[in-house]
């Protein structure tokens, strides 16, 4: 009888060797004649482990890691196609490593399980009972189960899913369009690209219902162009699910149709932002719409859209498949439901944490990632992307919840989280922040355009000891126009990484300090936000 | 610095553009995916393609050249045989992408959008590979690499120098 392993495809395993692990064991089978099956899984999201090799035994999956294509003889000979323990790299049953075992895998229950490739393993794992219950209910039931979910747009704005999906229902239109925006350009966040090259039926499942949802027929994916695996494994499982009805001009029998296309970004951050998307899809420069028009109302061609993030659309098969008041029992406050925070930059334990929301900073920066990767103290902690604050730890108890992070001027964005250590100098990623708006600026308002620009000067001459008084005032005024002038997030909150390190860390900036803000004191920055 | 001159467009450029527009006949809000297929095949959408898809597309030369000049990822000149990306992303920042940059630089003998001394190289910036758990990151062309540092990334460049 074969044994199974596995070996990830999923990016970040194939960036440190996955390719070259799996290629050794296949080739060491080969010449030990062992009957092995190597399954191309997607990640299990805990990165330091990678390439992360698990073997299918009797006693469930056990896993080995960090493995390099040199260790594969060895592990042949210590016995781990029998999951043998007498070996520097085992790590014992996967599920039981305590960074998986502690967390509350719903969205990501599948991911590194199965075989992203495969339709019947999605299947075989609670796919497609989300599409079916859709299908065997009307539209306006579906759209209630998604309000009833308490679900929030995961890409960062955290909108109510079921109100934009409401008004796409309510207008009335010739064609309607889902659209999904992977433009996942957030430092620090890679949930998305996971999700489409670790369990890409997942999303094309949650697309199809929104379009059930709502009498959208057309669907498309908008992919970053930094990401051509994840759009080579959507491709692919695009085309499985179309040859096995699961998407296309009778959806499992049922006389519905949807059709799904993915088109391909060219590297423009700004896209992300939703109306930028839909002028890239219809072959534009990437510049943001006034609104409204809402999208729901005249979004992609102008036609009623549903747009959402990649985690959004994913998170829905499951609350149709188990209701909404299961999804909706998860979280605190209005923070429903559960977020895959993804630990990124200085940390030791880089990975994948999907928890319920209303955990804190502290226990994913300690419980899970382990400290710095540096071993140096943790300084600041960036959450929620380049336009996200910089949060110091005596805001690191926070709830990291929607409402409760906004108290304090900061935002939990798509939850990516970047550690900097004692060494970084927050007036630099200052800097960076404006000089990196300055670059992703559409162009199309004056303050996100010109202010940027001009932050990079005048936090120049912050750095640089000229008239820093004035000028400190004179960026707090720039900030403050770019907050309330700017047409969409790009301008109007660039301000928040930048405000943020003023506040917690004046001392970078050649200011009087240290922080003199007490545990969990708001930000000042952002509070006209 | 970069000294190689980037060389003509193939003389078959009308012929793949003209490929592109056919394939993409009909399809709504085509001229990205247009754009891709051309630098795709042609490693640029040279100046020559501009007019034609403008043509095809019943838009102005001055909004093609638009498209192609706002997005970062398309190019009006070849790049060399290899393009190297380098993270230059907050989470990358925090470990090292700035020190590993600098290498990059001095090993290559170009500075960043230039093109490598021997020609072989073409070294651009990036802004995040979603490789986050993994800083520092780099794309060669479109294989990933992570936990990169100097000592990598010299291995990284000899091997694909020498690679056939």
């Amino acid at each position: 009888m074969s044994i199974t392993v596995y070996v990830p495809r999923d990016s970040a395993a194939l960036a440190v060797g996955a390719e070259r692990v799996a290629r050794r064991i296949a080739e060491e089978a080969a010449a030990r004649r062992a009957d092995v099956r190597l399954v191309r899984n997607g990640s299990r999201g805990l990165f330091w482990l990678e390439p992360l090799v698990e073997v299918a035994t009797p006693a469930g999956r056990i896993a080995y890691g960090p493995v390099a294509p040199e260790d594969v003889p060895g592990l042949f000979d210590a016995g781990f196609l029998a999951g043998a323990a007498a070996q520097a790299l085992h790590l014992g049953p996967t599920e039981e490593i305590p960074y998986l075992r502690n967390q509350q895998r719903l969205t990501f229950a599948r991911m590194g399980v199965t075989d992203p490739t495969s339709l019947a393993d999605y299947a075989a794992h609670g796919g497609f009972a989300g599409l079916r219950a859709a299908l065997a209910m009307e539209p306006s039931a579906v759209v209630q189960q998604v309000l009833d979910a308490g679900l929030r747009g995961r890409g960062g704005a955290a909108f109510p899913t079921g109100i934009k999906w409401k008004t796409v229902l309510a207008a009335s239109a010739p064609q309607k369009y889902v659209v999904c925006n992977a433009d996942e350009g957030d430092s620090g966040t890679f949930s998305d690209r996971m999700t489409m090259e670790g369990d890409p039926f997942m999303l094309i499942e949650g697309m199809t219902i929104a379009g059930l949802a709502t009498g959208a027929t057309r669907g498309y994916i908008y992919v970053r162009s930094e990401y051509p695996h994840a759009i080579a494994a959507l491709d692919e499982a695009i085309h499985a699910a179309e040859m096995a009805q699961h998407l296309g001009d009778d959806i499992l029998g049922s006389g519905r149709r949807f059709s799904l296309e993915v088109r391909k970004g060219a590297g423009s951050y700004v896209c992300g932002e939703e109306t930028a998307l839909l002028e890239s899809l219809e072959g534009r420069r990437g510049i943001v719409r006034a609104k409204p028009p809402l999208p729901a109302i005249q979004g992609l061609f102008g036609r009623p859209t549903v747009i959402n993030n990649v985690i959004t659309f994913a998170s829905v098969p499951l609350i149709l498949a188990r209701g909404a008041a299961f999804y909706r029992d998860f979280g605190v406050g209005r923070s429903h439901g559960t977020l895959p925070f993804q630990l990124a930059g200085n940390i030791r334990q880089g990975g994948l944490v999907e928890r319920a929301f209303g955990l804190t900073l502290r226990e994913l920066l300690y419980d899970y990632g382990g400290g710095s990767a540096s071993g140096r103290p943790i300084k600041a902690v960036q959450v929620g992307g380049p336009l996200g604050a910089y949060v110091p730890e005596s805001l690191w108890d926070v709830p990291l919840d929607y409402e409760a992070y906004a108290a304090v001027g900061a935002t939990i964005g798509h939850g990516g989280l970047v550690v900097h250590d004692d060494t970084a100098d927050l007036s630099r990623l200052a800097r960076y922040a404006m000089e990196f708006c300055a670059l992703e600026s559409c162009g199309k308002c004056t303050p996100c355009r010109i202010g940027s620009t001009r932050g990079v000067e005048v936090i120049d001459r912050i750095r640089a000891g000229r008239h820093r008084e004035e000028q400190v005032v004179l960026l707090r005024d720039l900030c403050d126009t770019m907050i309330n002038g700017s047409l969409c997030a790009m301008g109007s909150m660039t301000p928040y990484p930048v405000l943020s390190a003023l506040d917690h860390f004046p001392q970078d900036f050649g200011l009087p300090g240290p922080s003199t803000s007490p545990s969990g004191s708001p930000s000042r920055g952002v509070e006209h936000a | 610095m970069t000294t190689a001159v980037a060389p003509p467009p193939p003389a078959d450029a009308p012929a793949t553009v003209l490929a592109a527009l056919e394939r993409r006949a009909g399809e709504p809000g085509a001229l990205l995916p247009i754009l891709h297929d051309v630098q795709d095949a042609l490693g640029c959408i040279p100046a020559s393609a501009v007019p034609q898809i403008a043509d095809a597309l019943n838009l102005s030369r001055a909004e093609v050249h638009g498209v192609v000049s706002y997005y970062h990822h398309f190019r009006s000149e070849p790049p060399a045989r290899h393009v190297i990306q380098i993270c230059r992303a907050e989470s990358c920042q925090a470990m090292g992408a700035e020190a590993l940059l600098a290498h990059a630089e001095q090993r290559l003998g170009c500075a960043l959008h230039g093109r490598s001394e021997d020609g072989a190289f073409t070294l651009e910036p990036v802004y995040c590979l979603g490789l986050c758990a993994s800083s520092p990151a780099l794309m060669l062309g479109d294989e990933p690499h992570a936990r990169m540092n100097p000592q990598r990334f010299d291995a990284l460049v000899e091997q694909a120098r020498s690679a056939p």
